[in-house]
């Protein structure tokens, strides 16, 4: 009996638990999962000695909560991935405008929001992958360019509710309006190879294999498959060089409305931007360094220069459920 | 064929159903759908905003795909997932061949995969770019035609190979306890074995088998993981793309009540199809005439089909699991074993709270009939939604909850006053675990639960058993497999379960799913694997425990 009763203080210390703030001076909502944040986070606390707690999810969850928690939030820092979350962020009045001398120098300013409440950390590309063997690089030349019919057949998408898709079609229509949008996406899906994908990875490896001969993924992707099998039959070309530039999106931060310890916070962001730190950041998920002054992990530097799209990132949010409906009209799925 | 269908004894005055005990019993039922009532209040309430210019965007481009492809995949995965649970129950319950033993509570396997495990696993093979239409093409050459996966056929398919267990446990209990004796009775009455099946046995089993069929198109209709490896748009997908692409989570909201009221309209279905009538089994077992040998033929056949599922279902995702695991790096350190732990703890607190919550509702709809059935109805609707709807419906109320109590604390205390998170605790989490998986332990024990009968209470009463006693003694022998089957059911969708552990759970607290979605989140199913196993493993804890509980019955 005693057992069952010790059993049972056990269980109800152990439902209890975390009733009340964690106690740390620093608590992390992250979309950015925990492989690539935990050991960035345990550098930092090992140099600064701020303890930092965190939980992940995904970016609109993270958000909704901290919509919902509202003033009494725990959340010192936001953390995600994507220019258009960062935007819904500020819409909604989740962030606050940081004066950090260390971040507007570190960060570009094409790669932050214009009232600097979040700032890019990683920079991802999303440019076109071809196969060797079956393309002639010569032929390649843009995003647009993927829309004539000589690639009729021979193109493979992701689907376009993956929001790196969203962004891209938003920056599109950014630089050419909606109509001649409409018209290069309807050029894509009459070029179509196979259904859309659900992922990036399959895109490659469905190059690899044969199926279709061009597409378009985040180099990431690209990167670890490269990792696996330096063999395979994909490379990467630099799309819309001379024309706009590549387009990129972030992954990046802000500090949250209501933070309790703000000054931790900006410490926290302005030591991801810088150093080390921001080369880690980077290289872990084969990202490029958002800071110009850091040099890309040589895996990544292996694929050589490239001219990125300077249009600012606000842009891709504020246009992005502009671009979800037209990608609905012209059937890209 | 209407044996052993006892006319409707909830309306007869029983001996001692006082006014009092009808009210008590009432109240209970009410308190047990408060809190999904709460959640779908929330969710309702969004929904009443005036229509966006998103939802008319919605309706012109989406919504008529979508409603088509969720009709077809529901009516698809739900009859497919109950023939196949059905016959598979039929076969290893009453029946005789090779492999039966085993195949009897291996069959139960695919319930411990995930459905976009399985998806991921199965469209990577089979996709064009796999290892099995490539060697087709080393083969065959490079125009072989193979029809392709990621199709409206190949989600169904994959659902019905991960749902059909929810009917083949419930079905199986029912024909355990009934299908021999139904099988006697046909041949007293001159019936063949076929039609003794087909016209006893299968009539008497509808109610187990329409309470899975249930939980499989709830299931189905809340899915997004599987159906979105397959790029198959559904009524879920349409909301998360007003919810994520359109930033319009009224628009979400507003989809989500019409989902709600779909399911109550197939939940209303359910319930005509049960009829006006309690089913009942007056004595539980066979005659001891032993299992129904089957030919050389048929034997080979029910052996191979047995097998053929099982690989489909589990050897072959569970292959591919173990060989990313070790091929790939996956990371088994020591934390690991807190992850299963914590993992034990969320899902067997959560399956137990679950399971005798829906004890309690059953006994309220058995005592208390007409509304309380209604309520019950009502209460188990959370399986429906999808998994990130629900947790935000769940979080948002209890966030308000503690911030009215904050709010005081800082009246009472000042501002010195310690901050409180409840939307962070284990209580939270078990809520909305209990407010999302009420329909799956209901299911088995309400129908379990008709097989006693009114009768059944009488007579004990006259032996001088009531009260504890006969809940002990007469009540819960019967109950035994509907509730193990409860427990499990839950234990192991708990432990798959992903947006309502991510959202609620405290500070540091990592279950072997948040391992899952954290690998899979970027696209790395490989470094996946190794939580996924332990997953796998962890749910046969309850999955042998349940067949060793019902083999005693057996």
């Amino acid at each position: 009996m005693r057992n069952v009763k010790l059993m049972l203080v056990g269980l109800l210390l152990t439902i209890m638990s975390g009733c009340g703030a964690p106690d740390a001076e620093l608590v992390v909502y992250s979309a950015r999962n925990e492989p690539l944040i935990k050991p960035m986070f345990d550098r930092f606390t090992e140099e600064t000695g701020i303890k930092v707690v965190f939980v992940t999810d995904k970016a609109e969850v993270l958000m909704q909560r901290l919509q919902a928690e509202d003033s009494n939030t725990p959340a010192d820092v936001l953390l995600t991935v994507d220019a258009g979350n960062l935007w819904w962020a500020t819409q909604n009045d989740l962030l606050q405008p940081l004066e950090s001398a260390v971040l507007t120098e570190n960060i570009p300013e094409y790669l932050r929001d214009p009232e600097d409440r979040w700032f890019g950390l990683s920079v991802r590309a999303r440019t076109i992958v071809y196969s060797p063997e079956r393309a002639d690089a010569r032929m390649l030349s843009s995003y647009e360019g993927l829309a004539d019919p000589m690639w009729r057949g021979r193109l493979c998408l992701r689907t376009s509710k993956k929001v790196y898709n969203q962004s891209l079609v938003a920056m599109l229509i950014a630089e050419h309006g909606e109509a001649k949008t409409e018209q290069i996406v309807k050029g894509w899906v009459a070029n179509l190879a196979a259904d859309v994908f659900a992922n990036d990875t399959a895109v490659i490896e469905a190059i690899a294999a044969g199926q279709c001969d061009v597409g378009i993924v985040n180099t990431y992707y690209f990167g670890r498959l490269e990792r696996d099998n330096p063999a395979l039959p994909v490379k990467i070309f630099w799309a819309n060089q001379g024309s706009g530039g590549v387009h990129v999106n972030v992954s990046g931060g802000g500090v949250v409305r209501d933070s309790r310890h703000v000054e931790n916070a900006t410490r926290l962001l302005e030591w991801l931007s810088a150093g080390e730190a921001q080369s880690m950041f980077a290289s872990s998920n084969l990202e490029f360094p958002a800071n110009p002054a850091i040099a890309a992990d040589p895996a990544v530097a292996a694929w050589g220069q490239f001219e990125a799209s300077r249009l600012s990132l606000a842009r891709a949010g504020e246009l992005q459920s502009a671009a979800v409906r037209l990608m609905d009209r012209a059937g890209y799925r | 064929m209407r044996i052993e269908q006892t006319v409707s004894a909830r309306d007869a005055p029983g001996l001692r159903h006082t006014t009092h005990h009808r009210v008590f019993w009432l109240l209970v039922a009410i308190l047990i759908a408060t809190p999904v009532s709460i959640v779908l209040l929330q969710i309702g309430s969004a929904a009443l905003a005036p229509r966006s210019d998103a939802w008319a965007h919605l309706a012109e481009f989406v919504l008529p795909r979508v409603i088509g492809n969720t009709v077809w995949l529901v009516i698809g995965v739900t009859l497919s997932a109950a023939a196949l649970g059905t016959v598979l129950a039929w076969l290893t319950a009453v029946c005789e061949f090779p492999g039966r033993r085993f195949l009897a509570w291996a069959l139960l396997l695919p319930l411990a995969i995930p459905g976009y495990v399985l998806a991921f696993v199965l469209v990577g093979m089979l996709e064009y770019s796999g290892p099995v239409q490539t060697l087709g093409r080393e083969i065959f050459g490079p125009d072989l035609a193979i029809p392709a996966i990621r199709s409206r056929g190949g989600v169904i398919l994959v659902l019905t190979l991960c749902l059909y267990p929810y009917v083949y446990l419930i079905a199986r209990n029912a024909f355990q306890t009934q299908g021999m004796r139904a099988l006697e009775i046909g041949q007293s009455m001159g019936l063949s074995i076929r039609s003794g099946f087909f016209r006893i046995a299968l009539p008497l089993a509808r109610p187990w088998i329409a309470g899975g069929a249930l939980l499989v198109a709830m299931e189905t209709l809340a899915d997004f993981g599987t159906v979105s490896v397959f790029n198959y748009d559904t009524f879920t997908t349409a909301i998360y793309q007003a919810w994520f692409g359109l930033f319009s989570l009224e628009s979400a909201m507003q989809l989500a009540s019409i989902l709600v009221l779909f399911v109550f309209v197939i939940v209303v279905l359910e319930q005509r199809l049960r009829a006006r009538a309690d089913f009942a089994a007056t004595g539980s077992q066979g005659t001891g005439l032993g299992r129904l040998r089957l030919g050389r033929k048929s034997a080979f056949a029910a052996t191979g089909f047995g097998f053929l599922v099982l690989a489909l279902g589990f050897v072959i995702p569970f292959c591919q699991l173990i060989v990313w695991t070790f091929g790939s790096g996956s990371e088994f350190d020591a934390r690991f074993f807190g992850y299963v732990w914590q993992t034990l703890v969320v899902a067997s607190l959560g399956a137990l709270l679950t399971t005798v919550v829906a004890v309690c509702l059953a006994y309220a709809v058995r005592n208390r009939g007409g509304p309380a059935r209604w309520l019950a109805r009502w209460a188990t609707l959370g399986y429906a939604l999808p998994g990130t709807v629900l947790a935000v419906g769940v979080f948002a109320p209890i966030v308000t909850l503690n911030n009215t109590v904050q709010e005081l604390l800082v009246r009472a205390i000042g501002p010195g006053a310690p901050q409180i998170l409840l939307q962070s605790t284990l209580v939270a989490m078990l809520l909305a675990y209990l407010i999302r998986f009420l329909a799956v332990a209901h299911s088995p024990v309400e129908s379990n639960l008709l097989r006693i009968t009114r009768s059944l209470d009488e007579n004990s009463r006259i032996l001088g058993v009531s009260g504890w006693q006969m809940l002990r003694r007469v009540h819960l022998p019967i109950l035994r497999g509907g509730v193990l089957a409860a427990f499990t059911l839950t234990f192991v969708d708990i432990m798959k379960e992903m947006p309502i552990t991510l959202m609620t759970r405290p500070f540091g607290w990592e279950t072997l799913a948040v391992r899952v979605f954290e690998m899979t989140s970027e696209g790395e199913w490989a470094r996946a694997s190794a939580p996924a196993v332990a997953i796998v493993l962890v749910g046969l804890i309850p999955v042998i425990t349940l067949t060793r509980g019902s083999s005693r019955v057996d």
